[in-house]
């Protein structure tokens, strides 16, 4: 077990500095270069030449690169000059109020979607698996921004049971304390990871309905129900499980939509408003921070899934 | 294109090792695959409404002629009437045929993009899941540092200093997708490398491009063409959230992606025939993709059919 959690985190290790890479690589992208991305068209060649200096950017790019990674292992993300914050300031407001929307989604998928699977396998080919993968289908064909729309429309417009907009609060708490405006955000994104999670699910105990430890146990004289949740659930939720930690940076798009739908101010937001303001600082460091949190992610899933499965340890 | 099972079956055909195979009866693969998939009943109801979708869109504009360039605002927002089948929009285009220039536009973006990023995934995968070894590991740590990044965050950022026109759109969504088939593919790869057929070509001295391209990506076509429909129905969609956040095609050029985000600024107005159209096409055209891929998948999954 020891080894292979080794291995899985350098692995980890390894990705978190290629994403470092391609952020880097990002910056470095930008028409004019980051200089004059921040100080915008107007600005003087004199004075883009002035704070290319002032932050050393007319170095090496490995040197550069060095110093970008230095500052990083420092907590240091960057200063965006549009709030005028540090970008550790603006993460420290916006990214729990993300991770409450992403969490709560993402248990509550988990929850319905692992049954949901098993009962769409083990009900293949009947009518009411054609209706529900029906259903699960054309949510997972959603647009989200429409399904957000659709419910704000029953709920906040025709029924007024809900609010039509997320929880407004600076922290995390003031979120929580309006949990009645937290409802439509959080099932929405729900909805659409639901449909694809148990997609996972039913492929994963169709794999293991054949396999020959089922006819086992059943020619041992396990009955339908124990054979189910004993058996085949707990061998199935190892792949299902990997694959919700793979869809992370999916459903973190999903939350960038729910965010902008219901006016959710979390990171999804403060990322949509800095592309729309083309506030790079902020660009930059929020695309770092989603990719290390999905390789985090990813890493936890496999993790849970060695725990779940003393077979992979020794793959 | 009218018959993606079909486009899909004679891919199917193609791979050299299939197209002798034949079970007892004699009959080639691929009638076995279009014989399963003959009894997926939704997956047969979806491929008659791709077929009428596509048709639809690009058919359609040849019956039923409306000016999509020129805007006019004294006709903006009407309900639907015998002059304008689905209404107008709020500067004045006919929904109906807007509908149908918007699909074309998603449809093409959607299909381009996939196949581009089946044919990148497909040559990185097969490289890193042939050769092995250390090539394998970078080239799949940089699929991984890749894939960390949401797309739609990837995406936003690009837009946020390049204007979209439809090829650029399309260059980048192949741009980001290329990733998850290139992981299916190398996956493939390795389980045919090892396989006595592929050991023979070795033997009489094929060399590493010709036994992927020649022997493991034929192969693999199965996973390939799979995960390629369900390309097509991903990019749709996330073409459809880039017009929500403001970052899709500009017009004239019309999507249903930024037909229905500028629909839902008339929710309250209750302006249904600027939202539910639009809407109903991406999911009626998106859900067939993926019942069709998803049968393809099943009836190419032999042991798992009843028998």
């Amino acid at each position: 077990m020891i080894s292979y959690l080794v291995r899985r985190a350098g692995q980890a290790v390894v990705v978190v500095f290629l994403v470092t890479v391609v952020v880097f690589i990002l910056t470095h992208l930008l028409p004019g270069g980051p200089a004059r991305a921040i100080l915008g068209p107007k600005a003087t060649a004199q004075e883009v030449n002035l704070f290319i200096q002032e932050n050393g950017w007319n170095r090496p790019l490995a040197v550069q690169y060095w110093d970008y990674v230095d500052k990083l292992l420092h907590g240091n993300l960057g200063y965006s000059y549009k709030y005028n914050q540090t970008v550790d300031a603006l993460l420290g407001q916006y990214l729990p109020k993300s991770m409450l929307l992403v969490g709560l989604s993402l248990v509550l998928s988990a929850l319905i979607s692992v049954p949901l699977g098993l009962f769409q396998a083990v009900r293949r080919n009947k009518i009411d698996e054609h209706v529900l993968t029906g259903l699960s289908f054309v949510f997972y064909s959603m647009p989200v921004f429409w399904a957000g729309f659709l419910l704000i429309d029953i709920f906040a417009v025709r029924l007024a049971w809900l609010p039509p907009e997320g929880p407004q609060g600076a922290s995390w708490i003031s979120v929580l304390s309006d949990p009645k405006a937290l409802i439509l955000p959080v099932i929405t994104l729900t909805l659409v990871t639901v449909a694809a999670f148990s997609r996972y699910m039913r492929s994963a105990v169709l794999e293991n309905l054949i396999q020959d430890y089922v006819r086992t146990a059943r020619a041992k004289g396990a009955g339908r129900q124990r054979l189910l949740w004993r058996h085949v659930l707990r061998n199935s939720l190892g792949p299902t499980v990997t694959l919700i930690g793979l869809s992370l940076p999916w459903t973190l798009s999903g939350a960038l939509v729910v965010e902008e739908v219901f006016n959710y101010p979390g990171l999804g937001l403060l990322y949509w408003n800095a592309a729309v303001t083309r506030d790079y600082s902020i660009l930059v460091s929020l695309a770092l921070v989603t990719g290390v949190a999905t390789v985090v992610g990813s890493l936890l899933a496999d993790v849970l899934y060695a725990m779940l499965d003393p077979r992979v340890r020794y793959t | 294109m009218a018959n993606r099972s079909a486009a899909n079956l004679d891919t199917t055909q193609r791979g050299d090792e299939l197209e002798s195979v034949a079970d007892a009866s004699g009959r080639p693969v691929w009638r076995l695959v279009w014989d399963v998939f003959r009894m997926n009943r939704p997956a047969l109801i979806s491929l008659g409404l791709l077929t009428f979708m596509i048709a639809f869109c690009f058919i359609g504009p040849l019956f039923y002629h409306t000016d999509q360039v020129q805007t006019n605002i004294a006709q903006a927002n009407l309900p639907p009437s015998r002059a304008h089948l689905l209404g107008t929009d709020e500067v004045g285009y006919d929904e109906l045929g807007r509908l149908m220039a918007g699909g074309q536009s998603a449809m093409e973006i959607g299909f381009a993009a996939a196949v581009i990023a089946t044919f990148l995934g497909a040559l990185w995968g097969g490289a890193a899941g042939y050769f092995g070894g250390m090539l394998d590991s970078v080239l799949m740590r940089i699929v991984d540092a890749l894939l960390a990044i949401p797309a739609l965050f990837f995406l936003l950022f690009l837009a946020s200093f390049i204007t979209p026109t439809l090829p650029i759109l399309i260059l980048v969504v192949a741009c980001i997708s290329w990733l998850v088939p290139s992981r299916l593919i190398r996956g493939e790869a390795l389980t045919l490398r090892v396989r006595e057929y592929v050991q023979a070509v070795k033997c009489m001295g094929g060399r590493g491009g010709r036994v992927v391209f020649r022997h493991i990506l034929p192969n693999s076509i199965g996973v390939i063409v799979v995960n390629a429909t369900f390309q097509v129905a991903d990019a749709i969609l996330l073409v459809a959230s880039l017009s929500f956040l403001g970052l899709g095609i500009p017009p004239p050029e019309a999507n249903w992606g930024s037909m229905l985000s500028a629909g839902l600024n008339y929710i309250y107005a209750g302006y249904w025939w600027l939202i539910y159209p639009p809407g109903i096409a991406i999911v009626l055209t998106v859900t067939s993709i993926n019942f069709v891929g998803d049968a393809v998948r099943d009836a190419l999954e032999v042991r798992l059919q009843s028998r």
